[in-house]
């Protein structure tokens, strides 16, 4: 019997690894596409100072890399580990694109990336860049695939339960690979990833100019970050809306959770600006609402009304009555004693097979359910509500900054002012660390808002695991916990001090900080 | 449109491609990280070392992802039943796995000599623990492994890491660990020179010897009355898949029944001892291209021995045999093996000849001069 605290250990394990696996995604996504044009200016004028660039920053893109494969296979090897019934049931569709991951998009960065940093003198120029762009494309494949996989999590089309072999099968490749949800999420992640590449060059070249080093070389990573950095932050905000809307069509619970929506509103609803949700007594205090604002951007219709966490509720307990129904005559068919008229039965009930199967956490035999176990199931298909909210909030809030910096940085740039903005150039450095916060807070609000699910309606997160002890888990969340903070102390490490040497470190002897500049061509 | 047992066939197959790009591609490279305290005495012999894998460590190791990708898509209730099963084995590869990308990235960027030798190190481990430890669990594929299936088809292990440990398990590991190492020092051969070309070509015949020997004796073993696995029920083999729908029985060398049955599947193993010997010659007559591609051949012969000895079954189990995973009822549904069949058929040779071109595109061998020379931007 798989107990409670496993499954709270395979999902703290999970988060854990999947948050830490994603501080080095974002960076390489976007890092790629500036190093793609760089080269590009490079390739294009013949100045060198371009090429130094692109060396430099793939200097300090390489360290973020080698963190990023070494994390992602942990991703891969944790679905069979830890969430071995999870792999069995939903296998046949979540492995599809994996698989293809790998074969279409990892192959294909991982192979070009080794020639990025060991093929400048062997390759032409012209072959260079291609590798370089290649490299680019590779990795924001992967998001592709990555993000098919868990839009399928978050909206599962394209598959249909079967009673002989007891899982999930795909029926449509090309609803899994066009399924809205999974879309609209890898425009926003990308966009995402965009900003926090050009953040990490705007705000490290601010530094340059704040110290008065590397002018040059400064000024011109800063515009290139500005100018692809702002169309990002613009992108990312429209994308996001565009993956809020993916959720109001699929995902209500979220939403309502998102929201603080405990009761249905008039249509168009109000947004909740400012409040304070008590997820006890169900309701918001302090609340600052926007009339309509809500409605009109979640639905984009003025009349379309959005169900409230009560109605939500009702509308699942129902769902998990008809439920019961489908467990039991599944479990007639697996036991070989059910006839036709089971089937029957089955097949008309089958769509809420997921939601009787929330009632495993509280009673083995479902038909023996108590209504106090339906209220609370019905309850638990509610994530809560404060941490829902906030997390939303401060990643919103975050993105606006992010366009308002971009914006101003761009504006400056163009007016070729903006190395003598000092208040500009701090304001930058400092929010280095921002677009992780905000990737991290959306990564939540995807993935604890799809709670208590794994696949959203089919398979709850407690029947998804592995049949594993808790000390197991123990032993391999402290294994994790070791390995992970050693390697994060070593990557920052070499992060800051080769920030620090900036592009002295590439030994051209042509940047601040490099003695005796002449001294091995002397030779 | 294909037929569901023709698919399961291919996939069979398939999924011994992968692993077999595995062993040659990223096996070499893992052999490279294995000898490397050993075969590099300073710190630019192991820059030489680290450099002929450089550029190519990490396409390589995409091998190793696309088949547990693959696995998972293909045979689902094997990667969820594998690898939950085995949770200290697969963490501890994974574990020495991490080893691998900051070990060849970060080593040279610090000129500290405690810190290189510390890296150094790391690429031991991140080269030989996955090694041997691919083998031990081949070795218990073989031997079966603990494990049922509840009526929901939830797999249970009963097993111990501990009892993963066994003799014959242990030394199916010698096989994996000195046949990818055997590779590694023949690739080395081929882009080094000099004293590391030459303890290169010395760990070359002292590993290829070690896996033939061990390779003999792990067949020795199997083929005096090892128990094997039979299935007695009659299989439909273009049935949908499930795997309690069947009886198996432990047959005392029911591994060789493939081979009594088809004498043709004799060359299999034939390939590893003729592959072995021919890389050893070429080895020692200082041929190092020829004795790589007679070690691949080798890898070849090993993985498909183990392949056709156990066909139909994938992971038999020992204490609830019927529950046994095979080639038939481990699968993923008749529409998703086929999409996976063409994904791979079209995307493996762009593969392959990307990266064939990314290897001619850094051919040559690596010099202590041309590390010298790229001091900043060389591992």
């Amino acid at each position: 019997m798989i107990t409670e605290e496993v499954v709270d250990l395979s999902r703290l394990q999970f988060a854990a690894t999947a948050f830490y696996h994603f501080l080095f995604v974002p960076l390489t996504l976007g890092l790629s596409f500036l190093l793609a044009i760089m080269e590009t200016t490079y390739v294009m004028t013949g100045k060198e100072i371009y090429r130094d660039m692109t060396k430099f920053w793939g200097k300090l893109f390489g360290i973020n890399f080698a963190l990023g494969v070494t994390t992602g296979i942990t991703m891969e090897f944790q679905f069979g580990t830890n969430w071995a019934y999870y792999s069995h049931y939903v296998g046949d569709v979540f492995g599809a694109p994996l698989a293809i991951e790998g074969l279409m998009a990892f192959f294909l960065e991982s192979t070009f990336i080794g020639l990025f940093f060991f093929g400048w003198d062997k390759l032409s120029k012209r072959r260079h860049l291609l590798i370089t762009y290649l490299t680019a494309i590779g990795s924001n494949l992967s998001a592709v695939w990555i993000l098919i996989a868990n839009g399928w999590m978050q909206n599962p089309v394209g598959s249909e339960f079967s009673w002989v072999t007891m899982r999930m099968e795909m029926t449509s490749f090309w609803d899994l690979v066009f399924n809205p949800a999974a879309q609209a999420k890898f425009v926003h992640t990308v966009s995402a990833g965009y900003v926090t590449g050009s953040m990490f060059v705007l705000g490290i070249s601010s530094w340059y100019l704040l110290k008065g080093r590397d002018i040059e070389f400064a000024k011109r990573s800063f515009r290139i970050a500005a100018a692809f950095g702002f169309a990002s932050a613009l992108s990312v905000i429209v994308l996001g809306d565009e993956s809020g809307y993916a959720v109001t069509e699929h995902q209500q619970t979220k939403l309502a959770a998102m929201e603080g929506m405990w009761k249905t509103e008039e249509a168009p609803a109000p947004f909740t600006l400012f409040a304070i949700p008590d997820d006890e007594k169900r309701e918001n205090s302090a609340e600052i609402k926007i009339p309509y604002a809500l409605g009109l951007i979640a639905t984009r219709t003025a009349t379309k009304v959005l169900p409230g966490i009560e109605e939500l509720e009702a509308q699942a307990a129902e769902r998990i009555a008809s439920g019961i129904i489908a467990v039991k005559a599944l479990e007639q068919l697996r036991a070989r004693t059910a006839d036709e008229e089971t089937k029957v039965i089955f097949e008309a009930h089958k769509a809420d097979l997921g939601y009787g199967l929330l009632l495993k956490k509280y009673t083995s035999d479902v038909s023996q359910a108590t209504p106090e176990m339906i209220a609370q199931a019905a309850r638990s298909t509610i994530p809560k509500v404060a941490p829902m909210f906030w997390t939303f909030r401060i990643m919103v809030l975050l993105g606006f900054s992010f366009a308002l910096l971009f914006a101003l940085s761009f504006w400056f740039s163009a007016k070729n002012t903006f190395h003598e903005k000092r208040w500009l150039l701090r304001w930058a450095l400092w929010s280095i660390p921002l677009p992780w916060i905000a990737s991290e807070m959306g990564w939540f609000v995807a993935e604890y808002g799809r709670q208590p699910w794994t696949i959203y309606g089919i398979l709850p997160t407690h029947l998804s695991t592995s049949t594993l002890t808790a000390n197991s888990l123990y032993g391999s969340i402290a294994g994790f916990l070791f390995f992970y903070t050693g390697l994060l102390v070593v990557e920052m490490f070499l992060m800051f001090k080769y920030a620090r040497l900036g592009p002295a470190s590439l030994g051209t002897g042509r940047y601040t900080g490099e003695t005796a500049p002449a001294l091995k061509t002397a030779h | 449109m294909l037929d569901y047992e023709t698919l399961k066939l291919i996939w069979w197959l398939l999924v011994g491609v992968l692993l077999l790009g595995f062993a040659v591609m990223d096996g070499h490279d893992m052999g490279v990280g294995t000898l490397l305290p050993f075969v590099g005495k300073n710190d630019v012999e192991r820059r030489v070392v680290i450099n002929t894998v450089g550029p190519h460590w990490d396409g390589n190791q995409v091998w190793f992802i696309t088949a547990g990708g693959a696995i998972f898509a293909a045979w689902p209730l094997v990667y969820a039943t594998a690898f939950s099963g085995f949770y200290w084995a697969m963490l501890a590869v994974l574990w020495a796995l991490f080893f691998r990308p900051v070990g060849f990235d970060y080593r040279s960027k610090v000129a500290d000599p405690r810190w290189r030798s510390a890296w150094d190190w790391g690429l031991f481990v991140g080269g030989s623990v996955p090694a041997l430890i691919f083998g031990v669990a081949f070795g218990n594929l073989l031997l079966g492994v603990p494990f049922h299936f509840e009526d929901n088809l939830m797999p249970v292990y009963t097993g111990t890491f501990w009892a993963l440990l066994n003799p014959f398990a242990l030394l199916a590991g010698v096989v994996s660990l000195s046949m990818l190492t055997f590779h590694g020092a023949n690739y080395l051969a081929i882009r080094t020179e000099g004293d590391v070309q030459t303890r290169a070509r010395i760990a070359a015949l002292i590993f290829g010897t070690v896996m033939l020997v061990a390779f003999a004796g792990a067949g020795v073993w199997v083929s005096s009355d090892m128990p094997g696995y039979v299935i007695t029920s009659v299989v439909d083999t273009g049935a949908l898949p499930d795997p309690l729908d069947k009886t198996v029985e432990i047959q005392a060398g029911a591994w060789m029944g493939n081979f009594a049955s088809h004498p043709l599947l004799w060359a299999v193993p034939g390939a590893t001892f003729a592959g072995g010997l021919l890389a050893l010659l070429f080895a020692w007559v200082r041929k190092p291209v020829l004795a790589f591609v007679g070690s691949a051949v080798a890898e070849l012969g090993v993985i498909g021995t183990a392949g056709v000895a156990m066909f139909p079954f994938v992971m038999p189990s020992s204490s609830d045999p019927r529950s046994s995973l095979t080639v038939w009822d481990s699968v993923s549904s008749h529409f998703t093996l086929e999409v996976m069949f063409w994904a791979a058929l079209i995307f493996t040779p762009i593969v392959i000849a990307y990266t064939g071109w990314a290897y001619r595109m850094m051919a040559g061998k690596i010099t202590i001069a041309h590390i010298e020379a790229n001091d900043h931007s060389a591992y």
